[in-house]
């Protein structure tokens, strides 16, 4: 596989660590199949890519919540430049942990599309990808998945559990030589956290790591922690004892 | 709901501390940052009166992109290209872009080394779009080619009444010239429309010749213009008597068939963190000030072929080298005065800096010429234009600031609003005079701390 991935399909492309891995890779040429609910974004996005240097994009709208979409838009996806080289699966939702407690629905939503949603997308993408016994399929999942915390389990258990799928999945695609990544960030400042203050030195901008991203497909990684320090933090609090973890208020 | 869905609501608010460049103030603001171009134009229409000015990357060194307890739009968000066509060299993008993202996207040499060039390059690349309209910057071609809004084909405003304009030369032309280095007070600059250029080579032919004294820098520069398309000096503001005025006259022009790659979208080195105390005192500007008249050697001349990234932003290798300056900050000073008192003014405020010892490092001399401004209150002019940064001494400063605001204005000059911090409102009114002209085509949503020091929007007018 060259470094340099030449068809790109991105699920969630407006997000802003979306936006960011695209631009990097827009010059020479590159062909992107893009798909988010945004219909106007996406334009928006297709011709700055162009301006950038992409060869070719497509734009497709879709609801990532509504499962029954997910089929059509694979295969669309797939079959826009005749095979991929990369899939990025983007799309995501940071729940108010607080109201998801009391309100099933809300839970609901969130476990869809954080979990149901993009569990099943890569189910059907490793079928293509196997068949074709090359690429990448990487996952934008959380380091809030590594372990469960009151304040956020919601959202670290749908991450948590998309992990272990893609554990499974990169098991699976082994034999093809398809590479499943599984990229752990930690604080983005982007627009799903633009309620919080993102200053400090735990914040990552999305362009550092949509670089870490594309280094991680480059060298066939597994799992990314980005920016690297994660690791450092969430091997602290996995191996943190019961006992003490449970007095703590993360 | 995805990430994606949160682009549907036009922005989120919250408050966030944001400063001048040059860390004078700091002030809480809260902030409103739209994601796309329609979002902008519904943050305009729910504006309320005197409450809000665009901010773009925060490079102002003075108040024109300050608020201090009202709001700021950050238009960041509005990053992206619309088009380009690479026949006529035309392009169309969001204001939020930075000049080092077109930079990096559009001017990459041909096979031949020739290519597509921002026409005019602020001393800094680090500028949005929508804050080189606002503020009309110019470059080291001034004297060839004018200030950036010369180079606007057209612009789209947001105004607080929901509407949104395009406006050009040709359509709505009162707004479009008052929204060329309007400062942002005309409404939200939601696109633009550029005319790039195209260069026979992107690399650039650079020279650099140490002179003696201030006569040396008018004789250079009129032997200079012709054949040199870049041109400023930088000035050793210590040096007083005989020597007043001596510097290094930095000439540059396309060198024909030699490419440069653009420079980097971020400095490679930056200053973490602010100081306890400014690095910039008498004795490290008397050091850096003797160095410097003697870099070239005893050649007295340098030349070179290479990037054009040194000759147009040799500030931006640093990062946030404002920080050098410490917790009290620093004034910029620029002022244009016309050619007919250009020599004695420049004497006399040089004269002035000297015997104050307040030195500065950065002083630069630079001639414009008589392309005028599409701008109503643009800050270029025909004349001669001197440039400088002091420490923050307090009242020292700022007497000194005052001083020179005097001389420029006696002789018919006028002061550089986004530099400032310091003028009055006597000579703002005086150096501009089609400020009254301008005033009807603000928008009533408008405000920043710059207009209301100003008196453009009274204090009393706020809510």
């Amino acid at each position: 596989m060259s470094t340099s991935p030449r068809r790109i399909a991105i699920f969630g492309a407006t997000s802003d660590i979306a936006v960011a891995f695209a631009r990097a890779h827009a010059a020479g040429g590159t062909r992107f199949a893009l798909s988010a609910r945004d219909g106007a974004a996406l334009d928006r996005l297709a011709q700055d890519l162009k301006v950038r240097g992409a060869g070719e994009v497509t734009v497709r709208t879709v609801d990532f919540a509504d499962l029954s979409q997910l089929p059509a838009i694979a295969e669309a996806m797939w079959g826009a430049f005749g095979g991929l080289d990369v899939a990025l699966i983007a799309y995501g939702s940071l729940p108010d942990q607080a109201k998801a407690c009391l309100d099933p629905a809300l839970a609901e939503e969130a476990l869809r599309l954080n979990f149901t949603s993009p569990a099943l997308l890569v189910n059907t993408l490793a079928g293509y990808f196997e068949a074709a016994r090359a690429g990448t399929i990487a996952v934008i999942t959380s380091v809030a998945g590594d372990r469960g915390r009151q304040s956020n389990y919601v959202y670290g258990g749908a991450k948590g559990g998309l992990q272990t799928f893609l554990d499974g999945v990169r098991h699976r695609l082994h034999a093809s030589g398809v590479t499943v990544l599984d990229i752990r960030p930690g604080f983005v400042a982007t627009k799903m956290t633009q309620h919080l203050p993102q200053t400090g030195p735990l914040w990552a901008q999305p362009d550092k790591v949509a670089s870490d991203i594309s280094a991680a497909i480059a060298k066939r990684r597994a799992v990314l922690y980005t920016p690297w320090f994660w690791w450092v933090i969430m091997t602290i609090v996995c191996a943190l004892p019961r006992a003490v973890f449970h007095r703590s208020k993360l | 709901m995805s990430g994606s869905d949160m682009s549907a609501s036009p922005a989120a608010s919250r408050t966030r501390l944001y400063g001048s460049w040059g860390n004078i103030l700091r002030a809480e603001h809260e902030t409103l940052a739209p994601r796309s171009v329609d979002g902008a134009r519904e943050i305009a229409a729910r504006l309320p009166a005197h409450s809000a000015i665009a901010r773009g990357n925060g490079r102002s060194y003075g108040d024109v992109a300050l608020n201090p307890g009202r709001t700021l739009v950050d238009m960041l968000g509005l990053d992206h290209f619309i088009a380009f066509d690479a026949t006529t060299g035309r392009l169309r993008c969001e204001a939020g872009i930075l000049l080092s993202d077109i930079l990096a996207v559009l001017s990459r040499p041909d096979r031949d080394g020739s290519g597509w060039l921002l026409p005019v390059m602020p001393g800094t690349r680090f500028i949005t779009v929508g804050g080189a309209i606002a503020n009309d910057v110019h470059g080291k071609n001034a004297h060839g080619l004018g200030s950036f809004g010369c180079h606007v084909v057209d612009l789209e405003l947001a105004r607080s009444d929901g509407r949104r304009l395009v406006c050009s030369p040709e359509e709505n032309p009162d707004l479009f010239a008052a929204t060329i280095g309007g400062l942002g007070l005309t409404g939200l600059i939601l696109t633009a429309t550029l005319q790039l250029r195209r260069v026979p080579g992107l690399a650039l032919e650079a020279e650099d010749i140490a002179f003696d004294r201030l006569e040396d820098f008018f004789t250079l520069d009129a032997e200079s213009a012709q054949a040199w398309e870049y041109t400023a000096a930088w000035i050793d503001c210590l040096a007083g008597g005989e020597a007043l005025g001596r510097g290094i006259y930095m000439r540059a022009r396309h060198a024909p068939g030699v490419g440069a790659p653009p420079p980097a979208r971020a400095p490679s080195r930056s200053v973490p963190l602010t100081p306890p105390l400014s690095g910039v005192n008498g004795l490290s500007v008397r050091a850096f000030n003797a160095l410097y008249w003697r870099k070239l050697g005893s050649k007295r001349r340098k030349s070179h072929v290479g990037s054009y990234e040194k000759v147009f932003f040799p500030l931006d290798a640093i990062g946030h080298w404002n920080r050098l300056y410490g917790p009290a900050g620093f004034y910029q000073f620029q002022a244009v005065v016309p050619p007919e008192h250009a020599e004695p003014v420049t004497r006399e405020l040089l004269a002035e800096i000297s015997s104050a010892r307040q030195g500065s490092m950065l002083v630069v001399l630079k001639r414009f010429g008589d392309i005028v401004s599409p701008g109503l209150i643009s800050f270029p002019m025909p004349g001669i234009t001197l440039a400088l940064d002091f420490p923050n001494l307090g009242d020292a400063t700022r007497k000194l600031l005052a001083r020179l605001e005097r001389i420029v204005v006696a002789a018919g000059g006028r002061i550089y609003p986004a530099k400032d911090f310091s003028m009055s409102r006597e000579s703002f009114a005086k150096g501009y005079p089609a400020l009254q002209d301008f005033l009807r085509h603000r928008d009533p949503a408008m405000s920043s701390a710059f207009a209301r020091r100003m008196g453009i929007v009274e204090e009393e007018d706020a809510s």
